[in-house]
């Protein structure tokens, strides 16, 4: 492995992060969204603040995380991707801000009409800004970027294949925050709510499901480079997240619990590395390659450095918080 | 160029913004964790209840610092995709570290934060000291990669103009930052200082003298004030080295036109071709400012090439006036407060010495936008300096201007948000006490039943 395949590694590590606990954040906006009225959505939506607030800041980290790497590591790859994608790149960003501010904002407000207002700001952008994301990442595996830059400003991600890549961003938070939220419910020991979850986690399993099927489809036609890795290569990748995704459904409908986590996680774990093999060697398929879009050898060292620091000081770190939150010892 | 124009402002403006929220999030924790280390040591629960009052407040402020500072590093693709295709492998190196700081940051803010009641005491306490670091840390590598566009060292190009080869140590220790990033680690304990002072002085100028409020101004004025003189230092030997290393920024800001020796310092005045006009004039101070003798020879404008000088030099030479006026007056108010504090151990007691604390965060505000003036504006029209011009950075794309009315229309709107919502926890906390805890945006969750959206 070269020091660039390194540091894609390191960039796909984190969006692997991003896609579960970013993915699963914007899911608890999702289900907020849709929760129904003000007295019919108040338990979910205390479930999902309660659930949500301690760790939403740091789940976002790592978005910059990968800015960063991707601009420090691969600068060529940056400015092409920002150059083309930039009008989903901006709504994402403008989704982040909103997102943002409803939630940090909604509870100190006590004026009902204000707080509804809030509350809508953040369940409408958890559902836009995840969208966005898939657009453009859609948009680079379908091999829409070129390689200077400059690509279409519409065309290059209103297209199937990047829009439905936004729908299942859309669905797989949805999912994921719907199993965690079975998980927490039933921490907290509210049956109704563990139940009240779990349909709505195997909903949004189904629907993820199909949408990738039909990805799949789509990648046929019009990601032909990716397709081939992908059912070649990738293909254990593709069978691990499909069984897992399955075995997950069925212990939702059976009721059981056990390994649910763990099932419904690896399952997109699978998919976003599934993704990254159907890339490889390309950063954009097809026109730039890993390699061709690296920086220079010492950048590459310090992105690794930075990295394994940040192992050994954030992740100790981060378990510690969701360790308190799971003990209940954050929520005064 | 309409674009270059838009784009400038649209980064000059979020900038703006994220610096000042930036700036507590510097220096807010070990404001807070002081007053939590009187209570604790003292048994002070005025103390303690500020300390907890201000970090519901810091949750505030640190959530919209996340959102801009997130729409920061879109931005740096999005206005400016050239730049970093060409530098985002040397320039990159800082932000990366940043990333660690920034994680850990925001992981112990939330432990420290939710942990008031559940953990001890003392553990409570040092769960808050990594934030204390984790804000320096962050800063150093936000500004040392500002420091790297004024002084850009440690990489090499091929004829085509590629970055080759790096040195990240030389990119990170680049020349300014050992100005540059104390420079903005001291305004971001002075801002966050003087501006928390300056809220409890407007409360007791309405009258409200209680011993919460005297604290409340007492400790974050003491911090600020402290770091007011070295802060003068610090500027003085910044203006020493970018007089060095950047004439074409120090001669704008100056105002100065020939090159030559027995310069004149300039304060205040509307610079043109042909000098100051309207200003005070004390001969020979300028160069004895650069060089600490009226002989030094100090560059002019006139000898740098026209497309190479920056523009706008009213505008850098008054902001460079204003930041070194306020920082001079705010270091006369720490003198102020010194003195009677030295011989009667206690606040100065008239209404002017509030009204000057009540102003004073202001001041520290617009010293900061004044300094970050002088720094950008200066730099003109390079975005890093000497190598790359902001011109060729810029995007191609379209609609620029449009983003900027709507960034402004948000930020406007996120502004009066977070502001209302501080005010309305204020207002909560004066009527009801501390009983309600339930009501920040990071609090405990509610009670069910009682959530809404
Ligand atoms: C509370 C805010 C504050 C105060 C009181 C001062 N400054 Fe400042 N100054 C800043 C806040 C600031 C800053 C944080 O906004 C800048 C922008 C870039 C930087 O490193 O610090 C800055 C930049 C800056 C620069 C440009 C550095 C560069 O371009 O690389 C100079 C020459 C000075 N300052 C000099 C001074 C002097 C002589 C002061 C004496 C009173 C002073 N500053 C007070
Ligand atoms: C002198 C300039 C800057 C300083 C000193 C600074 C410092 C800080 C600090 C201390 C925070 C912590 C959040 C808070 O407490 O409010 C923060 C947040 C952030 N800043 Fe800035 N910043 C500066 C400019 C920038 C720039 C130019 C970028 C763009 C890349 C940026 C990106 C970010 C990001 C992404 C966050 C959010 C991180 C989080 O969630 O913790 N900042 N900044
Ligand atoms: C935080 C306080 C800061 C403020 C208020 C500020 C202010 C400005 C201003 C006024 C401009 C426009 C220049 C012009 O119109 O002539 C600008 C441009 C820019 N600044 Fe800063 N700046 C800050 C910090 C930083 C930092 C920390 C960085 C990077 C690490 C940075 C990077 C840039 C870039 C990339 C541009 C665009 C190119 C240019 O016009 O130079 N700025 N900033």
């Amino acid at each position: 492995m070269t020091k660039a395949d390194v540091a894609a590694v390191i960039l796909w590590i984190g969006a692997t992060l991003y896609a579960v606990f970013g993915g699963a954040d914007f899911g608890g906006g999702f289900w907020d969204l849709i929760a129904g009225g003000a007295e019919r959505g108040e338990r979910p939506r205390a479930r999902i603040q309660r659930s949500l607030t301690p760790v939403w800041e740091a789940n976002h980290v790592w978005l910059i995380f990968i800015l960063v790497v991707l601009w420090t590591a691969f600068p060529d790859a940056f400015g092409a991707i920002m150059s083309t994608l930039y009008v989903p790149l901006a709504l994402a960003a403008l989704g982040i801000v909103l997102r943002g501010a409803g939630f940090a904002f909604r509870k100190s407000i006590r004026r009902l009409e204000l707080r509804r207002a809030m509350g809508a700001t953040f369940a409408i952008s958890s559902v836009l800004t995840p969208f966005f994301m898939g657009t453009v990442v859609g948009a680079i595996a379908a091999g829409n970027v070129p390689a200077d830059g400059n690509g279409d400003a519409f065309s290059t991600w209103i297209q199937p294949l990047p829009i439905l890549t936004g729908a299942l961003f859309v669905a797989t938070g949805a999912y994921l925050a719907a199993v965690f939220l079975v998980a927490d419910s039933r921490g907290a020991g509210d049956g109704e709510m563990e139940g009240y979850f779990a349909r709505r986690a195997l909903a949004a399993g189904l629907a993820a499901g199909a949408l990738a099927v039909v990805g799949l489809v789509l990648l046929h036609s019009e990601a032909r480079y990716a397709y081939d890795r992908l059912t070649a290569e990738g293909l254990p990748l593709v069978i691990l997240s499909a069984l897992c995704g399955l075995a997950a459904l069925a212990l939702l409908a059976t009721g059981g619990r056990r390994g649910l986590r763990p099932l419904a996680v690896g399952a997109v774990v699978a998919v976003v590395w599934g993704w990254g093999v159907a890339q490889f060697p390309y950063l954009l398929p097809t026109s730039l390659k890993i390699s061709q879009s690296a920086a220079p050898g010492p950048t590459l060292d310090s992105v690794l450095i930075v990295f394994l620091a940040a192992a050994v000081v954030v992740l100790p770190s981060l378990g510690l918080l969701y360790w308190l939150t799971q003990r209940q010892l954050l929520d005064e | 160029m309409n674009n270059l124009l838009a784009a400038r402002e649209l980064m000059a403006f979020t900038l703006a913004f994220h610096i000042v929220l930036a700036s507590f999030g510097i220096a807010f924790p070990a404001i807070i964790l002081i007053a939590n280390w009187l209570g604790l040591k003292r048994d002070d629960a005025d103390a303690l209840r500020l300390a907890r009052r201000w970090s519901k407040a810091m949750a505030v402020m640190f959530a919209v610092g996340a959102v801009t500072g997130t729409v920061l590093s879109f931005e740096f693709g999005l206005l400016w995709p050239r730049f970093m295709e060409r530098y985002g492998d040397a320039f990159g190196i800082a932000f990366a570290i940043e990333g660690i700081f920034f994680f850990t940051e925001a992981i112990f803010l939330a432990i420290y934060i939710y942990g008031w009641k559940r953990l001890s005491p003392w553990a409570h306490f040092w769960s808050g000291v990594p934030m204390v670091i984790t804000g320096i840390g962050g800063a150093f590598s936000v500004v040392t990669a500002n420091a790297w566009m004024n002084q850009p060292q440690g990489f090499t190009l091929d004829a085509a103009g590629r970055v080759v080869e790096t040195e990240p140590f030389k990119v990170l220790f680049n020349p300014a930052w050992g100005y540059e990033v104390p420079h903005m680690i001291l305004a971001g304990y002075m801002v966050t200082g003087f501006l928390l002072a300056s809220i409890y002085a407007v409360g007791t100028l309405r009258g409200r003298r209680d011993r919460l409020h005297r604290l409340g101004m007492l400790i974050p004025l003491t911090v600020a004030c402290i770091a007011a003189p070295i802060q003068i230092f610090v500027g003085d030997t910044a203006a020493r080295a970018v007089a060095d290393h950047q004439p074409a920024k120090f001669a704008g800001f100056e105002c100065v036109q020939e090159t030559g020796p027995n310069q004149t310092e300039y304060v205040g005045g509307i610079c043109t071709d042909s000098g100051v006009k309207g200003a005070i004039g004390i001969p020979d101070l300028d160069s004895y400012l650069v060089g600490f003798s009226s002989g030094t020879v100090v560059t002019g404008l006139k000898q740098i090439p026209a497309d190479e000088r920056p523009p706008a030099n009213t505008l850098l030479h008054l902001s460079f006036d204003g930041m070194v006026g306020i920082g001079t007056a705010l270091l006369l108010l720490g003198v102020w407060l010194a003195i009677v504090w030295w011989r009667r151990r206690d606040i100065p007691g008239t209404a002017w010495f509030l009204r000057a604390v009540a102003i004073s965060g202001a001041a520290a505000v617009a010293a900061l936008w004044a300094g970050w003036i002088v720094t950008e504006v200066g730099r003109q029209p390079w975005i890093v300096q000497g190598q790359m011009r902001t011109a060729e950075a810029v995007t191609r794309a379209g609609g620029i201007w449009f983003a900027f009315a709507a960034v402004v229309l948000l930020y406007i709107g996120l502004g009066t948000g977070a502001v209302l919502v501080l005010r309305a926890m204020s207002r909560r906390w004066r009527a009801e006490g501390d009983g309600d805890d339930a009501e920040t945006p990071y609090g405990p969750a509610e009670p069910i039943g009682e959530a809404s959206s």
